[in-house]
């Protein structure tokens, strides 16, 4: 069997698939890898099926040795990243042998990269997915981050192409931010003042960031109601507490909540703020839904076209 | 009823203002169809107290096909017939002890009433699953008798451990881990209220609708049936 064996394992590095579908009315997180953009490509490079399971690292220092050949992939947070001591190029595949050490440095801007394999990371699935949420004490080895020691299934069994992301698609983690936000929930409940000072205002992304939510800092607003009965939660719905301070709900979110929500976080939009550290520039923009929708169509469209019709096109 | 887009895939549904016992049939009822007939294109689907978020694949259908396909199927759903729908009847063994109540003995002082009554009071009443959420299989059940109702503590304990059963203003529940709370726990739960090994569709005990009844054991039955008491 190949083996990735965890030699460090960083601040916070955890096994991410697409994340699980259907289970909100047991009560569980979707999980799932936090910036879709850079998870997406990690798999696409590797003519993966996208939903393959990645290790997420977050913040770099990650070491581990690989017990056989594959090969691998690394997008995301802009690092230094070895192989055997020698730096190579990160939004790109790699061939490893047996024996290989790699290690992530701490990035210089981002803060989640992703490690793929040809093949997908073979951890086992519960609820239909390898995505591990903490919180729950669900998926990847033992519902936990990766420790010093784990052992990481693959499968080599076929071969990879070398391939490298146009340099077009790599994102500038480091660029200001403007998150397109679809008005609803208690969108009205929001007086017109606060809703434009919302749009206005440039907030700072505070160091309360976790893979539940991203709080932010900036003037206060407030709905009319301050507490509501609790209701389901999307994905990238912002959340207005008591102190009027938005928090960004993100892919380990609970499924239901009752503070007001001034609206949602157009998806792609929320995975490109995980990638925001503390200090960040982040404003908002209201679009409509369809708008939203057809960014995000067009982004699948893209990625589940086979990689050389995407390359003709770049 | 209304239908709401809050999302680029999710739609909210809101069935009325307030918390009704009356609204969990219909809720149920309209889960069911959804269920049954729009399984293809809604992913995945979470019944609350007053609403329903309805999470749907934006690259199989567009907004407004979603939209009304939803209220046509709300519309066909026979109000009176669903009142008649209810989920399963489940019984939840509790030992009311301040070994594992942590606050048992507080509400009892606060209410002016013995341990033993506040246990007989939970007992007495058959409550109603309005919604599932905060962690996997956490139940909220309603409603809680005014004579042992209790505000949340004002600073939540670091962590409940699993079992505990509390009480928040009139709802109660049975905490499926452990996890940080601030609930009034007055007691514990051998019962696993989410378990993998049940299977992954029926990890979770209750679903919304259910009805459960509360049945107060002594320390050797909880004990038998393989309580802890960590």
């Amino acid at each position: 069997m190949s083996e990735l064996v965890i030699r460090r394992p960083g601040w916070q590095s955890t096994i991410q698939d697409e994340g699980r579908r259907g289970y909100y009315r047991e009560g569980l997180s979707e999980g799932g890898a936090m910036d879709v953009h850079a998870f997406y490509w990690a798999n696409k490079l590797l003519d993966n099926d996208l939903s393959s399971a990645c290790i997420e690292v977050l913040m770099g220092q990650f070491e581990a040795e690989f017990s056989a050949a594959g090969v691998i992939s690394v997008t995301g947070a802009d690092l230094s990243f070895r192989i055997n001591g020698v730096e190579c190029e990160t939004w790109c595949t790699h061939r490893v042998e047996a024996g290989d050490a790699i290690a992530f440095e701490r990035p210089r801007s981002g803060l989640r990269a992703y490690l793929g394999v040809v093949g997908g990371w073979q951890t086992p699935v519960c609820f239909g997915s390898r995505s591990v949420v903490m919180r729950e004490q669900l998926g990847g080895l033992d519902g936990g981050a990766l420790k010093k020691q784990d052992v990481l299934p693959y499968a080599y069994d076929r071969e990879s192409v070398l391939r490298q992301v146009n340099p077009h698609y790599v994102p500038d983690y480091s660029q200001a931010l403007t998150l397109k936000v679809v008005p609803g929930y208690q969108y009205r409940e929001f007086s017109k003042a606060d809703r434009q000072l919302f749009a206005q205002t440039e907030y700072e992304v505070s160091d309360q960031v976790d893979r539940m939510g991203y709080k932010l800092r900036g003037p206060p607003i407030s709905a009319a109601r301050r507490h509501l009965i609790s209701e389901g939660i999307a994905y990238g719905a912002i959340q207005v507490p008591q102190d009027g301070q938005p928090i960004v709900l993100l892919k380990d979110r609970q499924t239901i909540g009752g503070y007001p929500k001034i609206g949602c976080v157009a998806s792609l939009d929320a995975a490109r703020l995980s990638q925001c550290v503390p200090g960040s520039k982040v404003a908002f923009e209201f679009a409509s839904v369809a708008r939203v929708q057809s960014e995000r169509k067009q982004f699948d469209r893209f990625f589940k076209t086979p990689l050389w019709h995407a390359g003709k096109k770049a | 009823m209304r239908v709401d887009a809050v999302s680029e895939n999710a739609m909210l549904l809101e069935f009325g203002d307030v918390i009704s016992e009356a609204l969990v049939p219909v809720i149920m009822a309209v889960q069911r169809r959804i269920e049954a007939e729009l399984s293809d294109v809604v992913i995945d689907l979470i019944p609350s107290y007053t609403t329903m978020l309805c999470v749907y694949d934006y690259n199989k259908v567009d907004t407004q096909w979603m939209a009304d396909a939803l209220q046509k199927l709300t519309r066909q759903v026979n109000v009176e017939t669903e009142r008649r729908l209810s989920g399963s009847r489940v019984d939840i063994p509790v030992w009311y002890d301040p070994e594992v109540g942590y606050d048992l003995e507080t509400l009892a002082d606060a209410k002016g009433l013995s341990v033993q009554a506040i246990a007989d009071i939970h007992c007495a009443k058959e409550y109603l699953v309005f919604t599932i959420g905060f962690n996997p299989g956490f139940a909220f059940l309603g409603k809680v008798d005014d004579a042992i109702a209790m505000p949340r503590l004002s600073s939540p304990r670091a962590a409940v451990a699993r079992g505990s059963v509390g009480i928040a203003d009139t709802q109660t529940a049975v905490y499926p881990m452990q996890s940080p709370g601030g609930w009034n726990i007055i007691g514990r739960s051998p019962q696993r209220m989410f378990d993998r090994s049940r299977g992954d569709r029926c990890a979770s005990l209750l679903r919304v609708g259910d009805r459960v009844r509360f049945r107060a054991i002594d320390r050797q039955e909880f004990d038998r049936l393989g309580g802890s008491h960590e």
